[in-house]
C-alpha cells in the first residue's frame, strides 16, 4: 500500500504547490489546517522549505539549488542579503551570530529560521538574479553536483554545458518531478574524480571510447551510489557511455526508470540503490534499453579512474583551495569555509571581492568551501592581502581545511548529536594541540549527526557519526568513530572502529591514534595505507579516547533542548510557532493536554 | 474518532493528529531480553519504520541501539503512548521500562 507520502504526493506535487504555500504565507503560518500540517509540509519541500525540528515549528530552513555550485555575478550579495533580512531567529548561535549562509556538501546554499510569511518576497528576490529552490528538497532531482570548477578548470571533456542542460530539462518537468524518492546526480569531466560520482544515485563519468575510426570524449554511467542510513553503496557500472549530447537523453530514461520502478511503499527501500541491489545492473541496463531509451545504448568507454586523486589518499589536496591557474590563463582561488557556515556581512564582504576583483562569479565545493574565480593573475596579490582571507584561508591548515559538518541537532530533526559547532571547536582544538606528520597536508575529518550522512563521513579520514553514551551515569553525546575511507580509484568505507566515544574525549582520541600513525608509518605512507594495512581490532586499539584540555559545552541531550544554545534551552522555553514578525503564537493545544 | 499515526522525515518522529509527539534519539529504558545481554536495554532510537496501534497502545517499530554494550537492531515495537477516548497520551518515556510488543527481532 502506497505511504501517505506518496498519497499526498499524487494529490498535489511539483510546481502546484506554489500556489498553495504562497497562499499559505499571504494568510500566515497558522492558516494551514490542522489536519493537513504534515502534508503540506512535506510537499513544501519540494520548493525547497524544510520545516525546522521539535520546538522551532514555523520556522523553515530553505535549501537554494545552484547547479554545479555556480554563483552567477550578482548572486552572492542576494544570498547575503536574505541571509541578513530573512534569515535570523529567536536566538544566536555562538560561534556564528545571528545570520549566516550554509555552504553545504552538494555545492548549495542552506538558510535557516525563515518565516513561511516572508516566502513570496524571498522568492522574488532569488528570481530576479536566476536563483531558485525548486526541487532542492522532496521527491526529484535534486541540484546537480560535479567539479565545481567545470567551465573554467582543465577538463577531459566539457561537464558544465551537460549540466546546465540537464538541469534546464528536468527542473520543473512533469514527468520527472514526482519520483519515489530524492535523486542526486554528478556529472564530472575532469580526469580528477572531484564530481564525487561514486556516492550519487546516477553518475557521469568521463570517459572516451573509439567510433567509427575516431575517438569520441564524452561519460560512462553509474548509478546507485549513497551512504544513507548504515546501507552505503558505491555507484555501480552500467556499462552505458554517453556521448555528451546524449546525456539528457540517457538520464532520461534512467529517471524515468526510477519513477516507474522504485519502491513508492517503502521509503526506506526507495532509492535506487537498492532497485540496483535487487535486478543487478544487467537486468537494469536492459529494462532501461527496452523501456525507456529509443535508441541503442553504447557499451562503456574507457574510464578515467587511474587518474583519480581527488580524496584518494594521496598527500596533496585535491580540494581546490588555493591559487590555481584556469584554462584561461587567469586565476580561482578556493577559500576554506569551516564547517561551511560563513555570516552574512562575511558573504557580502565575499560578493564584494568577487566583483572586484574577479568577474563577480562565485563557486562553491562539494567540501562545503567557496571558490572566487577569474581573477587575473596581476589582482592575485591584493586579492590575497584582502582582510577577510584571514578567516577564510586560501591556505588553511589541514585540520580547519579537512573539517566537514552536517547541520546536527541546531535545527535538524534526525541529527542525534550537535555538530558544527563541535567541530568547529574540534578543528581549533587540534589545530594547537596536535601535529600532523611531515608532508600530510590533506586529512579529512567529517562529523555526521546520525547515519543519514549529509557530511559524507564514510569517505573521511576520520568519519564521526552521531551518538550517545553514559559517563558517570550520565547520557551524554557521543561520536562512533570511522577510519580510512576515501573516494579515488579504488573508493572505500570507512571502517567503524570506535564506538559511542563520549564526544569530550574525540579530540584525545584522535590525538592519539595520529600519534600512532606518525610513530608507525613506514616512509611516505598515507593515512588511508596505513589503515588500510591493519585489521580493525588493531584500529580499535589505536583509538583511546581521553580527556583532554578540549572542553565540550554541549555534552547534554542537545536534541531535548528547543536550540542548543538559548540561555534558557528547555523545550517549555521555546517561543515557537511564532507569527510573521516572531511574536509566539498560542500553539493549538495537543490533544493530551 | 480516528486518530492520525505517521512516520515521518525519515523516520525523525512521530507524527499524531499532525503533531509532533516522539523524536529519535530520545533514550528508553528497555525489558528485551532478546535483544543483548544487558538487564535492561539502554536504548537509543536512532529511527522510525513503522508505528502501529493495537488496543489502544501506539507502538513504533524502532532501529536504535544498546549504549550500554553496542547491539544494534530492531527490539520490536515499542510503546510510546496510548490513545484514550480519542485522544493520544505520551508514556512518560524517561521514567519508565517499555516492554516490546509484537514480534521481537534479534539483533
Amino acid at each position: 500500500m502506497p505511504s501517505d507520502v506518496e498519497k499526498w504526493k499524487s494529490e498535489v506535487y511539483g510546481n502546484e504547490i506554489r500556489e498553495h504555500l504562497f497562499r499559505f504565507a499571504e494568510e500566515g503560518w497558522d492558516s494551514i489546517p490542522e489536519d493537513e500540517t504534515d502534508a503540506w509540509l512535506e510537499r513544501f519541500k519540494w520548493w525547497g522549505l524544510y520545516h525546522q525540528r521539535n520546538g522551532q515549528e514555523s520556522y523553515f530552513m530553505m535549501r537554494i539549488g545552484t547547479p554545479n555550485g555556480v554563483l552567477e555575478p550578482g548572486q552572492t550579495e542576494v544570498v547575503a542579503e536574505l541571509a541578513r533580512e530573512y534569515a535570523t531567529g529567536p536566538a544566536s548561535n555562538p560561534e556564528f551570530g545571528e545570520a549566516y549562509v550554509d555552504w553545504t556538501t552538494r555545492q548549495s546554499i542552506q538558510l535557516h529560521w525563515l518565516k513561511l510569511e516572508d516566502i513570496p518576497e524571498i522568492f522574488a528576490k532569488m528570481e530576479a538574479v536566476g536563483l531558485s529552490s525548486q526541487q532542492a528538497c522532496g521527491d526529484s532531482w535534486r541540484n546537480i553536483v560535479g567539479n565545481p570548477m567545470a567551465g573554467k578548470a582543465p577538463e577531459f571533456v566539457d561537464a558544465l554545458p551537460v549540466i546546465q542542460e540537464l538541469n534546464e530539462r528536468f527542473k520543473g518537468n512533469e514527468d520527472h518531478s514526482n519520483l519515489p524518492r530524492k535523486w542526486k546526480v554528478s556529472v564530472t569531466g575532469s580526469a580528477n574524480g572531484s564530481g564525487q560520482g561514486d556516492i550519487n544515485d546516477m553518475a557521469f563519468e568521463p570517459a572516451y571510447k573509439e567510433i567509427a575510426g575516431e575517438e569520441v570524449r564524452g561519460f560512462n554511467v553509474r548509478v546507485g551510489g549513497g551512504l544513507s542510513r548504515n546501507e552505503p553503496r558505491l555507484a555501480r557500472s552500467l556499462d552505458v557511455f554517453a556521448r555528451p549530447e546524449r546525456v539528457a537523453d540517457v538520464a532520461g530514461g534512467i529517471s524515468a526508470l526510477f519513477r516507474e520502478y522504485g519502491d513508492r511503499e517503502d521509503r526506506y527501500n526507495a532509492r535506487i540503490k537498492f532497485l540496483v541491489d535487487e535486478w543487478g545492473t544487467e537486468k537494469f541496463r536492459r529494462i532501461l534499453q527496452e523501456e525507456f531509451v529509443d535508441f541503442e545504448l553504447e557499451p562503456a568507454g574507457t574510464d578515467l579512474r587511474e587518474q583519480y586523486t581527488y580524496n584518494a589518499g594521496g598527500d596533496k589536496a585535491g580540494d581546490l583551495v588555493g591559487v590555481h591557474e584556469q584554462r584561461d590563463g587567469n586565476y580561482f582561488v578556493g577559500l576554506n569555509v569551516l564547517v561551511g557556515r560563513m555570516g552574512a556581512s562575511d558573504t557580502a564582504e565575499l560578493a564584494q571581492l568577487a566583483d572586484e576583483y574577479g568577474s563577480g562569479e562565485i563557486r562553491i565545493s562539494q567540501r562545503q568551501n567557496v571558490i572566487i574565480t577569474d581573477v587575473p593573475e596581476e589582482r592575485l596579490d591584493d586579492l590575497l592581502d584582502e582582510e577577510l582571507l584571514n578567516q577564510y584561508s586560501p591556505d588553511p591548515h589541514p585540520f580547519m581545511r579537512g573539517s566537514v559538518a552536517c547541520t546536527g541537532t541546531e535545527f535538524c530533526s534526525l541529527s542525534i548529536v550537535e555538530t558544527k559547532n563541535r567541530q568547529v571547536r574540534y578543528a581549533r582544538w587540534l589545530k594547537e594541540n596536535v601535529e600532523l606528520p611531515e608532508s600530510v597536508e590533506d586529512f579529512h575529518i567529517h562529523l555526521s549527526g546520525c547515519t543519514a550522512s549529509c557530511a559524507q563521513p564514510q569517505i573521511a579520514d576520520i568519519s564521526l557519526r552521531g551518538m550517545k553514551t553514559r559517563k558517570n551515569g550520565e547520557a551524554v553525546e557521543a561520536l562512533d568513530i570511522g577510519l580510512g575511507g576515501g573516494l579515488g580509484e579504488n573508493p572505500q568505507f570507512a571502517k567503524w572502529v570506535g564506538q559511542r566515544v563520549p564526544a569530550d574525549e574525540v579530540p584525545g582520541a584522535i590525538k592519539n591514534l595520529i600519534n600512532t600513525f606518525a610513530d608507525n608509518r613506514t616512509d611516505g605512507e598515507s593515512f588511508r595505507e596505513f589503515i588500510a594495512r591493519h585489521e580493525e581490532d588493531e584500529l580499535s586499539e589505536f583509538i583511546e579516547p581521553e580527556e583532554t584540555s578540549y572542553d565540550d559545552p554541549m555534552m547534554h541531550n542537545t536534541k531535548l533542548t528547543w536550540y542548543p544554545y538559548a540561555e534558557e534551552d528547555s523545550m517549555d522555553a521555546s517561543p515557537a510557532p511564532t507569527d510573521a514578525d516572531g511574536n509566539p503564537l498560542e500553539e493549538s493545544t495537543p490533544a493530551d493536554d | 474518532m480516528s486518530v492520525a499515526l505517521r512516520i515521518l522525515d525519515d523516520g525523525a518522529w512521530l507524527s499524531v493528529n499532525d503533531q509532533r509527539r516522539v523524536s529519535v534519539s530520545e533514550l528508553w529504558r528497555v525489558n528485551a531480553p532478546g535483544f543483548c545481554e544487558c538487564e535492561l536495554v539502554d536504548f537509543l532510537a536512532e529511527g522510525f519504520t513503522e508505528v502501529t496501534a493495537a488496543d489502544n497502545e501506539v507502538a513504533i517499530e524502532t532501529y536504535g541501539q544498546c549504549i550500554r554494550c553496542g547491539v544494534s537492531g530492531v527490539p520490536g515495537h515499542l510503546p510510546v503512548g496510548a490513545i484514550i477516548q480519542g485522544r493520544y497520551r505520551d508514556y512518560d518515556r524517561e521514567n519508565v521500562v517499555l516492554s516490546p510488543v509484537g514480534r521481537a527481532d534479534q539483533p
